[in-house]
C-alpha cells in the first residue's frame, strides 16, 4: 500500500553518506537500500514521514519534516495555529490515535 | 532499585482486558508500572528489551519471548504504545538514558547491548544513547513474533522483519476505535434530523419527524459504516490512493444499495432529497474515513495536509448545499415555494 505520490519532504544528500547503515535498519517501509557502500532511495513514495532515518543519521545526510498524520490532529492544528498533536495522551474522546 | 518479574504467560483474565481495551473500555489508564522487569531467569549476560509502559504492548511483546530469560526495560511512555510514544518523543533518547541510570542496568549486565524496537528509533537516536551510557543500541524487529528468530540469527534482520504490514486482521482491530467517537456524535445529527423533519407549519410534529426522519438516520448510520468500517477493512481493494476518494467511493456505494432498501426508499421520491442524500452522505463517509490516516501504518503528514486542504472546503461545500437542498424541500412541502 502506497499513499499520496509525490508529498513526502523526504531529502537525501547521498554524498555526505558514510555508509553506516542506520536508515536501512530504522525505516519501516525500506525507502533506503545499500548500494556501492552508500544508502539509495528506492521508492520516495513509501515514505511516510516519520523521521526514525533522519533522527538516526550521524552524518545529518537525511532531513525530513515528520510528524503525526492524524487528520484530526492536523484539523485542530490548522484552527488553532498550533503543531498538529494527536490526542492519545489526553482524556478527551478525539477517537483516532497514531 | 527496584527489579519487577514478568513472564511469558497471558492469562485468561488478561486477554479480556485486551479486547475491552481493543474496544475503547479503559484504553487511557491501560499501564504497567515502568523500570526493569526479568522474564525467565536472566543472567548477567541477557538480553535487554526496552518497551514501552502500554500494558497492550508490554504484552505483545513477552507473549513472544516464551523459553527465553532476559531483561526488559519499560519506558514511562504515559501509557501509550512505542510507535505513538516515539512520534511524541516520551518513547525517547532522554527517557531511556534516564531509565538506564534508574535501574543500575550497567551493573545487571556485563555487556552493553540494548534491543530497542524498531518503530521506537522515531524517538530515539542511538548514537546519543551510546554516548551518554555506552550502550550501543540495535534496533531489533517491527513485530515482537521476530525476535526469537532475529536473536537466532545473531542479531540480523531481513527486510520482512523491518517492513510494517497492514493485513486486513491488523486493520479490523482497529475499527472499533473508528465507530467509537463516531457514535458519539451520532445523537446530535439524529437530534438535528428529527427536528428538520419534524417541523411543519403547525409546529414540530413527532409522527413526521419520525416517518420522514427514520430513512436519513438509517443514511447517517450506513455513511458511518462505510467511512468507519468498510473503507478500512477494504482499504487496499478500495481505488484510489486518496482517503478521503476512499471513503467517497465506499459512502457513494452504501447510500445507493441503502436506497434499494423499502424503508430508504420512499425518501429518495423527491429529487431534492435525492440530491441532499448523494451530496451528503458519501461526504460523511468520506471525512470519516480521512480520520483513518491517524492509524494506518503508512500514511504521513504531508498527504493527509494535501487531503485536508482540498476536501475540508468540499465537505464544508457539501453539508451547505445540502442543507439547502433540505431547505428547499421544506418550502416545496410547506407550499411556499
Amino acid at each position: 500500500m502506497k499513499y499520496l505520490a509525490d508529498v513526502t519532504t523526504l531529502e537525501y544528500d547521498i554524498g555526505k553518506c558514510t555508509g553506516c547503515r542506520r536508515c536501512v535498519e530504522v525505516c519501516p517501509h525500506g525507502v533506503f537500500a545499500m548500494e556501492d557502500k552508500r544508502a539509495a532511495i528506492t521508492d520516495r513514495d513509501k515514505c511516510m514521514e516519520c523521521g526514525a532515518c533522519a533522527l538516526n543519521c550521524e552524518s545529518g545526510a537525511i532531513a525530513v519534516d515528520s510528524g503525526v498524520g492524524c487528520a484530526a490532529a492536523i484539523i485542530t492544528g490548522m484552527l488553532t495555529g498550533s503543531e498538529p498533536t494527536c490526542g492519545c495522551d489526553s482524556n478527551d474522546d478525539s477517537g483516532s490515535c497514531c | 532499585m527496584q527489579l519487577m518479574k514478568t513472564s511469558a504467560e497471558i492469562s485468561r483474565s488478561e486477554r479480556w482486558e485486551h479486547f475491552k481495551c481493543r474496544t475503547g473500555a479503559f484504553r487511557d489508564k491501560y499501564l504497567v508500572a515502568p523500570g526493569l522487569y526479568a522474564l525467565g531467569e536472566p543472567d548477567e549476560n541477557a538480553d535487554v528489551l526496552i518497551s514501552a509502559n502500554y500494558k497492550l504492548s508490554f504484552d505483545a511483546l513477552r507473549q513472544e519471548l516464551k523459553g527465553l530469560s532476559l531483561w526488559i526495560l519499560v519506558l514511562d511512555t504515559k501509557g501509550i504504545n512505542v510507535w505513538c510514544a516515539a512520534g511524541k518523543g516520551t518513547f525517547g533518547t532522554d527517557e531511556l538514558v534516564r531509565r538506564i541510570g534508574e535501574a543500575g542496568l550497567d551493573e545487571v549486565v556485563r555487556h552493553r547491548r540494548l534491543m530497542v524496537p524498531q518503530l521506537g528509533a522515531v524517538g530515539v537516536n542511538a548514537a546519543e544513547v551510546r554516548r551518554r551510557t555506552g550502550f550501543k543500541v540495535s534496533f531489533g524487529p517491527v513485530r515482537a513474533s521476530d525476535i526469537p528468530s532475529y536473536m537466532r540469527a545473531g542479531y540480523k534482520k531481513t527486510s520482512e522483519m523491518s517492513t510494517i504490514r497492514f493485513k486486513m486482521m491488523d486493520r479490523l482491530v482497529l475499527t472499533p476505535m473508528e465507530m467509537n467517537p463516531v457514535l458519539k456524535k451520532y445523537p446530535w445529527f439524529a437530534a438535528g434530523i428529527l427536528l428538520l423533519f419534524g417541523l411543519q407549519r403547525e409546529g414540530i410534529l413527532f409522527s413526521s419527524a419520525w416517518d420522514e426522519g427514520l430513512p436519513f438516520l438509517l443514511l447517517g448510520l450506513a455513511a458511518m459504516v462505510a467511512g468507519a468500517f468498510i473503507t478500512p477493512v477494504l482499504l487496499p481493494f478500495i481505488p484510489f490512493r486518496s482517503f478521503s476518494i476512499k471513503g467517497l467511493i465506499t459512502g457513494f456505494v452504501m447510500v445507493f444499495l441503502a436506497s434499494l432498501v423499502p424503508v430508504i426508499t420512499r425518501s429518495q421520491d423527491d429529487a431534492l432529497l435525492r440530491a441532499a442524500t448523494f451530496l451528503f452522505f458519501p461526504a460523511v463517509s468520506s471525512y470519516i474515513a480521512l480520520q483513518f490516516t491517524g492509524s494506518t501504518t503508512y500514511t504521513g503528514m504531508s498527504g493527509v495536509k494535501k487531503e485536508l486542504r482540498i476536501g475540508v472546503p468540499l465537505y464544508i461545500g457539501a453539508a451547505a448545499v445540502s442543507l439547502l437542498l433540505l431547505v428547499a424541500f421544506k418550502l416545496g412541502d410547506w407550499g411556499i415555494l
